[in-house]
């Protein structure tokens, strides 16, 4: 495992988390996190489909003319987003009703077509998968933190067993029912951006406008 | 008449495809930073979508659906496994098109539109409108009404979040929290306002 490699693997874990900082792929983050098991579904699926696309570009990347690269990678991951739709039809089919659309919009997962272009276009085959397996699970990693709050706190379960027992199971726990709704994933999210900011200040962005610190001694 | 107005209604506010959806969110969250840009990018939006729904539309009803084939004799074929790939392509060649012709007729718009017309192939705005079109059984009028209803309501909320972010700008926002971070909380108030409209019933 040479150190490019190792890399490419852990380095969109979190120092450059596609979601947090390159602000890819974030759509399905929010749609599909009110609950563990749709996250994970999501996260595998989606893992498979950028590490295998952008081992296949990268495989023809010497023979794509640019001015129709588009096309062409869109054709290639369009085809690998079918074959895993059909897959989780045939044998998960509950949880592809409850993903609804969002298998099919891995398509326009701006991850995918991100890292095709910014890394399988100019890297070999195998560091171009490793690459796709690292922002896969960067995303993955995401997903399942904000799946995490997201179910434990609005249902009180985790990957649909009881954690803490409801108020109206006859226990203690009085869900936040607005953790189920669509809007909580933002503020989890945001929160989680400004968690990994405070510990990794090099990630902080800076403000477009500076605020003038007025001292006293300035007034009087 | 009734049904189509409410159904565009229902497209611009209660199912906002930006902030009940949460589609095109990447372009959203990017490309929000000043009001002109996040209008220009709306009004691509509209255009595309409007055009590509209805498009799409025809290709699934006579093209794809289970038994669509009929008329060239062969009724058992069900294609709609290949709705995924058709519809990209669809989309694709449609803002290759829109761009050249832009270019042709309206230069202005055009020059004022460029860079962000080629991003909108990859504005699951788009691709999310063909599919629920498809996944709620939409005929033709029904998807022209929708298409542009959806891309209205997504060009509102990038034009209101853009305004806000203008203004956001002269805020002391925590260091952590500085860009990123505070977009993601405002867009989920917003969207929190707009689930008020959820409650209408139409």
């Amino acid at each position: 495992m040479t150190s490019e490699a190792k890399s490419n693997v852990l380095d969109p874990l979190i120092d450059n988390n596609p979601i947090t900082l390159q602000v890819l792929g974030v759509c399905s983050a929010l749609a599909v996190t009110s609950n563990m098991m749709t996250a994970l579904i999501m996260s595998i699926a989606l893992t498979s489909v950028v590490a295998c696309s952008n081992a296949c570009i990268s495989l023809i990347r010497n023979h794509i003319p640019s001015s129709i690269r588009i096309i062409v990678q869109m054709t290639i991951i369009a085809s690998l987003v079918i074959v895993v739709d059909q897959i989780l039809k045939a044998f998960a089919f509950e949880a592809s009703k409850q993903l609804s659309v969002f298998v099919g919009l891995i398509i326009t997962n701006c991850i995918v077509l991100g890292r095709a272009e910014a890394y399988a276009m100019k890297n070999p085959p195998f560091l171009s998968f490793l690459d796709g397996i690292g922002n896969g699970l960067g995303y993955s990693l995401l997903l399942m933190v904000v799946g995490f709050f997201r179910e434990l706190l609005g249902a009180g379960k985790l990957f649909g067993y009881t954690i803490l027992t409801t108020v109206s199971e006859g226990g203690w726990y009085l869900p936040n029912g607005l953790m189920l709704l669509p809007p909580s994933a933002f503020f989890v999210i945001g929160l989680i951006i400004w968690a990994v900011r405070s510990w990794k200040t090099e990630q902080v962005e800076s403000p477009d406008y500076q605020i003038h610190q007025v001292h006293r001694t300035e007034v009087l | 008449m009734e049904h189509y107005l409410s159904l565009f209604v229902k497209a611009i506010f209660i199912e906002n495809l930006a902030l009940s959806f949460f589609l095109g969110m990447c372009t959203f969250l990017a490309v929000s930073k000043k009001i002109e840009t996040a209008l220009g990018l709306g009004i691509a939006v509209i255009l595309v979508q409007a055009i590509t729904v209805p498009a799409n539309n025809l290709i699934y009803q006579l093209l794809l659906k289970e038994g669509a084939l009929a008329w060239a004799g062969m009724p058992n074929v069900d294609l709609s496994f290949l709705g995924l790939i058709s519809y990209i392509g669809v989309i694709a060649a449609m803002v290759q098109i829109l761009e050249m012709a832009m270019d042709r007729f309206t230069p202005a718009l055009y020059n004022a539109l460029g860079i962000f017309l080629p991003l909108i192939t990859v504005n699951c705005a788009i691709m999310g409108g063909t599919l629920f079109m498809v996944e709620r059984n939409y005929n033709f009028a029904e998807s022209t009404v929708y298409g542009v209803g959806s891309g209205l309501g997504w060009a509102l909320a990038i034009t209101a979040i853009a305004g806000i972010r203008e203004k956001l700008k002269y805020s002391d926002v925590p260091d952590g929290l500085q860009g990123l971070g505070i977009t993601f909380i405002t867009a989920g108030l917003m969207a929190l306002g707009f689930m008020a409209f959820s409650g209408i019933q139409l």
